[in-house]
């Protein structure tokens, strides 16, 4: 792992990508472990609005009452005025009829309209802490996490939080008071047709259990054979220039055509399940109409209910089951919803990367001259990276770190530069434990250039200038001078105005190479360090980089890791590391004068060279 | 729209269901009109009427039709997700077929995560469309019309009243379907440029700690942020006052209803109580699908750019073909390799071509090394050999033979290559290095393996040959890998071999073995060897030096020493000043 920082993304993210649109909708029911934690966790966010949440929820009151009263308004105004023939007194009812609908709708208006805003800026704190959080954690973090896990994490699960705060909290507080209102008036009206009517419930009560159990199984079960499918199309994919090469088309589309049958089985189960559940409680509303007819008609001649009753119940009892019917989706939601946030608040709550001592002092200029003494590192307990390694490097001395992969290299910068934690032992910078240094004060000192560059989606002009925001555009364009990399920039459509794509795929690596020295070199750092800065570029290409690296080295203390032994063969010091000890240094000719294990490796790579 | 249709011809094996789907479903829409119908008749003729037979006959007959309702309603559902389903299955089935039949120009152009996105979730979003559309889709317009035509039936001077609220309701539906899809669009380029921002936050982690730019990159994301949430308010609020909006018209309908109905049912008669109950609940009916066609018209906007992007797979046109008259190469010869007066282009690249001029020929069994910068066009020229790319210019010839006249499956099976970039695929060390001869035997394998240096870190692994190689193969070393793959090569006993040697970072030690594994590859064979290494060029029975795109140099390494001064600045780069060659 430590030799090979960078975490593989696609995979994973695409993965993520797929679960959520693939063809498993509506997606999965999942649950949070702790979901009173989780909502408990979520209140902070909406504090700051409490005062219009209040006035949310007064609304969402006002209107519930309001659209009881109105059916009930129509009964009366049928069978107190229509069936009873009479016309004084109509206009009047459908007036107040009219008032009450539409103080209703206002409400509802004014609900919808404030909650949006209201859950939209609760998500966005969210985001933010989030975001912030990451910023602190440490690269263990990182490094153990992959970026589609991560991305999926800011992405999905706070857009789920926000389907259930947006929509789903309204809906159901509006439900279950519209729910409540309605029985209670209905009750007022008539009992019998009341309880007839709620025999329903019972009904769909189970009809809804009855298709979640299967819908879950069918769920789980697609989901196994989506991924299964996407596995097989990834390798299929990304390795079809191999697959062709290698006359296996028929071979592996007889895989495809499996993992997509089973797919389609998997996807027709779930689906009949899931979306029976629409169709079916729309049946079951009809019934309650019809038992509301039935039992209506009966007690009506009777004389027992009036019309109005009846159609007030009729109203009423769509208003009942409309509700009634959401309720499994809403709460499916607002599972999932907490389940998200649940994984947001375990980013939010792990701890951030080893913070300053509290007596942490500022560091001002440097000499750069630094020191590991006795230091010790291991990723986990069991295997040790680093064994009590001492170096020294004086100031603007360049120092190479030599040795087979996997050997400690990058670890060692990893430790430089508090990414991570030595176990035991100091590293100084002029004397300094650089614990007792701001991390960073101690970050601005030390320039990077790795192997991976990585550049961001903004202008050349912006991604040089990265190494110092204030720099001006001639400080830009002279660093780029500096790393060589001024005339192809000029060659670009735009210049330095040119935008990099994603990853920069419209320069070649050995341009993006030179991009981010430019950019090193802008920063100004005191202390250099190149991890296999060159190792993707061929060796011309190399040797133009390798001068504008020399004039970075300048007058600062540089470390060198390197496996083409022939670009550090002017190191002032070589340190030969395997298995994380140092165990030959000196410079290139003392080393190939002791016969060692350098002398070894630099013959094998030149082997055949020396005729 | 025609992004769309293009792919109704995926509905064509299912066009039985499909209607079938949707006989049910009108047979359910008429159904649940009869019920406030019926509601009406309980009132009017049972209540009113005061007959108790009719109030109970009634009854029955409703419930009658509802468990009819109930079993149609379930048969649509089935019928319409076997449907979309199946559309579903066989538009991925056709993405990965076309995928699979793509030469490398093709791929070059759509990268892995595309398709993958293309494959499952475009062609997602185009199977929800038709199966919505056989479903609610289709649903509300049906209910709306049918209750649209019993309201005229029960009560046409009520109707009339209505037809304007029901004009102005259908504008206003309209109007926000035409709103809402660029507001989405806008929304989405927004959370695109939040998930930028923080895709490189964490893909680019040591960048921005190591140069201590926390702050600046909040600034960025809060930025973002702020954008993202101010647009997405906008859209939410915009759909948050639709719902009152319809419920609004309705009620206004209502009250019409009550109270015009009202007055004619009292003044003339020619109006029933019942009326009044069963127009109230049309008017409920017609109203409340209305909702749902704003929805579909999202789903449609979603669908069309989807369908685009499965059409842009679909009709791509895989570069590199088979003739018609195409013949096969036969099996057993050793054929001599010419490239004559060879360019190449990227297919409607317009900044020149990256070969031209290309003049080569490999006798059998010779080693041919190409050298080159990064980008000068090497690796092009050996993917012209199988055909990975067409030339497009001269022509390359096998024993005299137009590679282009000759089936790319017979022309492959020549060729044995060991890619740059070590693809390994899951399944055991076994099966990977049978990858090109899965009728090897085990004792072929073993001493493919030993051939290549890989045997004994082999059975170094947990479990030998039979360990299980991890999704692209992140239990082994680059080093292991890339031997794994010289025996897949070597086990294929190609007559024509090529060698698109890796700059990637592995130690010396390993990349001594690697290189004698490839010694003992080349052996006997035409190789084509793209070189990093003068070491492997050293033994090359011919060095080609390739400069923007053409040929600068060729012959041994003596004579280049001697007269090429490009050759003699990429040797003196891999030997520094410390070691003279000669």
């Amino acid at each position: 792992m430590p030799d090979q920082p960078i975490p593989q993304r696609t995979a994973s993210e695409i993965r993520s990508q797929m679960m959520r649109g693939g063809p498993g909708r509506p997606g999965k029911i999942e649950k949070a472990r702790n979901p009173r934690r989780a909502l408990i966790r979520l209140i902070p966010y909406l504090k700051p609005y409490s005062f219009i949440l209040i006035i949310v929820f007064a609304f969402i009151l006002a209107s519930t009452v309001f659209g009881l009263i109105g059916p009930y308004l129509m009964g009366q105004a049928i069978d107190k005025f229509i069936a009873a023939k009479k016309i004084a007194g109509l206009a009047t009812i459908a007036l107040w009829m009219l008032a009450v609908f539409v103080l209703g709708n206002l409400c509802d208006l004014a609900s919808g309209w404030l909650m949006a805003s209201v859950s939209q800026k609760a998500l966005k704190g969210v985001r933010h802490d989030l975001f912030g959080h990451l910023q602190t954690l440490s690269l263990k973090f990182f490094d153990s996490n992959t970026a589609g896990e991560l991305m999926s994490r800011l992405t999905n699960d706070i857009d789920a939080i926000n389907q259930a705060v947006s929509q789903n909290v309204v809906s159901l507080v509006a439900s279950v008071l519209s729910m409540a209102g309605i029985l209670i008036a209905m009750f007022l009206m008539d009992v019998w047709l009341t309880l007839a009517a709620l025999a329903v419930v019972p009904l769909m009560l189970w009809f809804t259990q009855f298709v979640a159990k299967y819908t879950r199984k069918g769920f789980r079960e697609l989901q196994k054979h989506l991924g299964e499918m996407t596995s097989v199309t990834e390798e299929a994919i990304s390795g079809q220039r191999v697959i062709k090469a290698f006359r296996r088309n028929d071979s592996v589309i007889e895989a495809f055509r499996k993992s997509n049958q089973d797919v389609y089985k998997a996807a027709v189960y779930a689906n009949t399940y899931a979306l029976l559940m629409m169709p079916l409680t729309n049946q079951l509303g009809n019934l309650f109409v019809i038992t509301i007819a039935g039992l209506g008609g009966y007690l009506a001649l009777k004389g027992l209910v009036t019309i109005g009753t009846i159609a007030a119940f009729i109203s009423y009892g769509r208003a009942f089951v409309n509700p009634l019917r959401q309720l499994s989706n809403i709460y499916n939601a607002i599972q999932g919803a907490l389940a998200g946030a649940e994984r947001v608040f375990e980013v939010i709550d792990t701890k951030p990367e080893i913070d300053d001592a509290p007596e942490a002092a500022p560091l001002d200029k440097v000499q750069g001259h630094v020191t590991f003494d006795h230091v010790k590192f291991s990723y986990s307990p069991d295997k040790p990276i680093v064994k009590d390694m001492t170096l020294e490097a004086k100031p603007g001395q360049i120092v190479a770190l030599v040795g087979p992969t996997g050997a400690g290299k990058t670890t060692l910068v990893n430790l430089l530069t508090r990414f991570y934690e030595i176990d035991a032992g100091q590293i100084s910078i002029d004397g300094t434990d650089i614990r007792q240094i701001k991390k960073d004060d101690l970050r601005h000192r030390l320039g990077l250039v790795l192997q991976d560059t990585f550049l961001f989606s903004a202008s050349v002009m912006d991604n040089i200038r990265y190494g110092r925001l204030e720099a001006t555009d001639e400080e830009v364009i002279e660093a780029a001078r500096m790393a060589d990399a001024d005339h192809f920039i000029r060659k670009l459509p735009q210049g330095y105005q040119t935008m990099l794509s994603e990853r920069a795929s419209n320069l070649s690596q050995g341009q993006r190479q030179m991009l981010s020295i430019a950019r090193a070199i802008l920063a100004d750092p005191s202390i250099l360090i190149l991890d296999e800065a060159t190792s993707s570029v061929d060796t011309r290409t190399e040797v133009r980089i390798q001068n504008a690296l020399l004039r970075l080295m300048k007058g600062r203390t540089s470390f060198v890791i390197a496996h083409r032994l022939s670009t550090i063969r002017d190191a002032d010091e070589l340190l030969v590391i395997k298995d994380g000890e140092i165990v030959e240094k000196g410079t290139h000719q003392q080393l190939l004068d002791q016969h060692g294990f350098y002398h070894h490796l630099y013959l094998s790579q030149f082997k055949g060279e020396q005729i | 729209m025609k992004q769309v249709s293009k792919l109704f011809r995926f509905l064509k094996p299912y066009w039985k269901k499909a209607v079938l789907s949707l006989v049910l479903l009108t047979a359910v829409v008429g159904m649940d009109l009869a019920i406030p119908r019926l509601v009406q008749r309980v009132i009017d003729q049972g209540i009113n009427g005061k007959n108790m037979q009719v109030v109970l006959s009634t009854f029955f007959l409703m419930l009658g039709i509802s468990v009819l309702d109930t079993v149609f309603a379930i048969g649509n559902n089935n019928y319409s997700v076997q449907v979309g389903e199946g559309v579903g299955r066989d538009m991925r089935e056709a993405i990965f077929l076309k995928i699979q039949s793509f030469s490398f120009g093709n791929l070059d152009r759509l990268k892995t995560g595309q398709l993958m996105v293309r494959l499952s979730n475009d062609s997602g979003v185009v199977q929800r469309l038709y199966q919505i559309t056989l479903r609610i889709g289709t649903r509300a317009p049906l209910l709306m019309i049918g209750s649209i035509i019993l309201m005229f039936n029960t009560a046409p001077q009520l109707s009339l009243i209505m037809l304007p609220l029901l004009l102005i309701t259908s504008t206003i539906i309209a109007l926000f379907s035409i709103k809402m899809g660029p507001m989405f669009l806008t929304m989405q380029q927004k959370l695109d440029r939040l998930n930028t921002v923080l895709q490189e936050n964490i893909a680019g982690v040591r960048v921005v700690k190591s140069f201590v730019r926390a702050r600046y990159e909040g600034g960025r994301f809060e930025q973002a942020n702020e954008d993202f949430t101010e647009r997405n308010i906008r859209v939410a609020q915009l759909m948050s006052i639709l719902g009152p909006i319809l419920t609004f018209a309705l009620n206004i309908g209502i009250v019409i209803v009550i109270w015009s109905g009202g007055l004619q049912s009292i003044r003339l008669g020619n109006l029933s109580t019942g009326q009044i109950v069963a127009f109230v609940n049309y008017l409920q009916t017609t109203i409340v699908p209305l909702m749902n066609l704003v929805n579909l018209a999202n789903i449609w906007a979603a669908a069309i750019a989807s369908a685009g992007r499965v059409n842009e797979v679909l009709d791509a046109i895989p570069e590199v073909q088979d003739a018609p008259d195409a013949i096969t190469l036969p099996a057993d010869s050793r054929p001599r390799v010419v490239f004559e007066n060879v360019g190449f282009h990227y297919n409607g690249s317009t900044d020149g071509s990256v070969l031209h001029g290309i003049n080569l020929t490999a006798e059998p069994g010779q080693r041919v090394a190409i050298l080159g910068a990064t980008g000068s066009g090497k690796s092009t020229l050996i993917n012209l050999i199988p055909r990975f790319y067409d030339a497009t210019e001269g022509r390359i010839l096998f024993d005299g033979l137009d590679i282009r006249q000759v089936r790319q499956d017979s022309l492959l099976a020549h060729i044995g290559i060991v890619p740059q970039e070590t693809v390994l695929f899951s399944g055991t060390v076994r099966d990977n290095i049978r990858y090109g001869r899965p009728d090897a035997t085990d004792e072929e394998v073993v001493a493919a393996a030993k051939a290549a240096q890989a045997h004994e870190f082999i059975l170094d692994l947990p479990d030998g040959y039979d360990t299980h190689v991890e999704e692209r193969g992140t239990n082994l070393s680059g080093g292991q890998k890339q031997r794994i793959a010289i025996a897949r090569a070597m086990l294929t006993n190609p007559s024509i071999l090529i060698l698109d040697d890796s700059t990637s970072s592995v130690d010396v030690e390993t990349e001594t073995k690697i290189q004698s594994a490839l010694d003992k590859l080349m052996k006997g064979r035409t190789s084509f060897v793209v070189a990093q290494r003068i070491s492997t060029v050293l033994k090359a029975d011919k060095i080609v030096v390739i400069d923007k795109g053409q040929i600068a140099a060729e012959g041994t390494h003596r004579e280049l020493l001697r007269s090429s001064p490009i050759y003699q600045e990429i040797f003196a780069s891999q030997l520094g000043n410390g070691i003279n060659g000669e």
